[in-house]
């Protein structure tokens, strides 16, 4: 039984900014099908135990640290990390359509 | 009627407002960053808040018992257990691809904040207080005016992403009529002055640590509520009141000529006192949140809790009346203050250790003349209650006079740093030492023959202009009473 759509399936690539061509949205749509398949069995044994969901491996809570201010990295190895710099800051293409 | 007046009679309006609060804290909100206020970009970065790969974000503790506090102040319930929540977008301020902020599991949730208008309490009712991060800023390149529109490409400095920010969102505040614009102000004003009494943030709207985002629709009375816009780039009190103000004119000729107001975000111009278009909301805003996997879960102890309730500094408006009666002010001096937004400050600036009538006087005067023709509330300038005292005590001991006085606050609002800095700097004390006066007096008769003899003549009001000559020559930097007592003493005559 099919679960996700081409069309959903167009969507979450828009989302996540991946330029797929026709044929890939068919296909990824029958693979995302069997894998919310595989991950749905885990639901058949949960919903009858009232099993809340788990978020976390490790049952811990409360990890801070205090506000206390520690060294940054040296700015030439920040920007050494990226694409392209300028007037010390990262520079970026223009972003269409949208305001800062 | 004014145009906003018309649109209140006609349509009743629906306001919602969402406030954004860096907190003060010394560090960021999931690394050891520094949040000092102009570093040199991208100097206050690592690869936690780069989001470099293996990097583990831990919670600021300070920054959750300060959202806590915001929350217990706006009689929020405080959550016994909440996570943080990945928000998933693409944008170049944030390096990660998300945000770090919580989604449904605020840490407080449901309380209120009175304000008062016109005399007149109104209950703002608070939907729920959250904790995020900041983002960094963007400098557009290329296009004329610094915006988006044009720009040939970003530069982004990530100092400020990580920087703890609190989310204070209101329930719809609806059935305020007229005073929708007025409630608006008050409320973030009153808000303003809350968090400023907690000690959390600076909350100075001017640098963006506190910014202001206003939902507003408008229906006709007995109809369902209209679409609402959200108007983001509020950075002033008084353009919160001007964003509601030119909001409700707009929608209103929208439904007058019988068309459908669109859901979008606005843009506020604090040049022209208008909204204009922003982006469509689209499916972007599909941020397909989850549980933050490298955060556990926050669980504040209710012990904690209830000692941080006990704790908690009496509220403005509690603050305002014992200060008004312990200063002694009357009534009306106190609603002149109100009136003029700058009661906090002057009891701010009293407790700062300056006299009820000198705080009230610089804010009122000098300083509510410098804010008017920047076009900002006096007390979003960019000086602190303390400074104004400083200034005052340098005035009483004699540093100063009320002239230089006036100059070292505008070295002050102009960035040059604290009142013992600009009077160091411009070099501004009063000049007390009676032997490089006297020199200047000196100078002053030979360089007026004339008025030295009209005043041993018996003209003593003429000494007036020799006193000019000299305050000129000291640069206003002299007392002008020492300089006429001198200049007498110098001619012989009685003052
Ligand atoms: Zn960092």
């Amino acid at each position: 039984m099919s679960q996700i759509t081409r069309d959903e399936v167009a969507h979450l690539a828009r989302l996540a900014r991946l330029a797929l061509a026709d044929d890939e949205l068919d296909g990824l749509a029958q693979q995302l099908d069997v894998i919310l398949d595989a991950v749905a069995a885990i639901g058949q044994v949960t919903d009858a135990a009232d099993v809340p969901p788990t978020t976390h491996a490790v049952p811990v809570e409360n990890v801070t640290r205090p506000d206390v201010v520690t060294p940054s990295l040296p700015r030439d190895v920040v920007l050494a990390g990226a694409p392209e710099a300028e007037q010390d800051r990262f520079r970026v293409p223009r972003i269409l359509d949208e305001e800062a | 009627m004014t145009a906003y007046e018309q649109a209140l009679a006609e349509f009743a309006p629906v306001l919602g407002l969402e406030t954004h609060v860096e907190l003060g804290t010394a560090s960021k909100m999931f690394c050891g960053c520094a949040t000092t206020f102009g570093a040199e970009p991208n100097t206050q970065v690592c690869p936690v808040c780069l989001g470099l790969p293996g990097a583990l974000p831990v919670v600021n503790e300070k920054a959750v018992e300060s959202t806590i506090r915001i929350g217990l102040a706006l009689h929020c319930t405080i959550a016994t257990w909440c996570r943080f929540a990945r928000k998933n977008y693409f944008y170049p301020d944030m390096p990660k691809n998300f945000q770090t902020s919580q989604y449904d599991e605020p840490l407080c949730v449901d309380g209120h904040l009175d304000v008062e208008v016109d005399g007149e309490v109104v209950r703002v009712e608070i939907e729920r207080v959250h904790l995020e991060e900041d983002t960094g800023k963007t400098l557009h390149v290329g296009g004329a005016t610094g915006r988006i529109t044009g720009a040939s490409h970003s530069l982004v400095d990530y100092n400020r992403a990580g920087i703890p920010l609190v989310e204070i969102v209101t329930r719809p505040v609806a059935g305020t009529g007229v005073r929708a614009a007025a409630v608006a102000k008050a409320y973030v004003t009153e808000l303003r002055d809350l968090l400023r009494g907690l000690d959390v943030s600076d909350v100075r709207m001017e640098q963006g640590s506190m910014r202001c985002d206003v939902n507003t629709s408008l229906h006709r009375a007995g109809e369902p509520w209209g679409t609402r816009t959200e108007t983001k780039n509020v950075n002033s009190l008084r353009s919160v009141e001007r964003a509601v103000r030119s909001e409700v004119e707009r929608q209103a000729e929208v439904l007058r000529r019988g068309e459908r107001v669109v859901q979008e975000t606005r843009h506020f111009s604090e040049a022209t006192g208008a909204t204009s278009p922003g982006r469509v909301k689209d499916d972007a805003a599909d941020y397909r949140y989850f549980p933050e996997p490298d955060l556990v879960p926050v669980a504040p102890d209710p012990a904690w809790v209830a000692a941080l309730r006990a704790a908690l500094p009496a509220p403005p408006s509690v603050r305002r009346k014992q200060l008004v009666a312990q200063l002694g002010l009357s009534d009306l001096d106190a609603q002149a203050m109100v009136n003029a937004g700058v009661l906090d400050v002057v009891l701010a600036t009293v407790e700062a250790g300056a006299p009820a009538a000198e705080a009230r006087n610089w804010w009122l005067g000098a300083l509510a003349q410098r804010a008017n023709e920047t076009g900002v509330e006096p007390a979003e300038l960019p000086v602190t209650p303390a400074q104004v005292a400083r200034v005052v005590a340098l005035v009483a001991e004699g540093t100063l006079n009320a002239g230089l006085a006036r100059q070292v606050l505008d070295g002050v609002l102009a960035g040059e740093g604290e009142p013992d800095d600009v009077v160091a700097a411009r070099g501004l004390a009063v000049v007390s030492d009676t032997g490089a006066l006297g020199e200047a007096v000196d100078a002053a008769l030979a360089a007026h023959p004339d008025v030295a003899d009209k005043v041993r003549g018996g003209k003593v009001q003429a000494v007036g202009a020799l006193v000019g000559a000299v305050m000129r020559a000291t640069r206003g930097q002299a007392d002008a009473a020492t300089v006429r007592a001198l200049l007498l003493e110098r001619l012989g005559v009685e003052g």
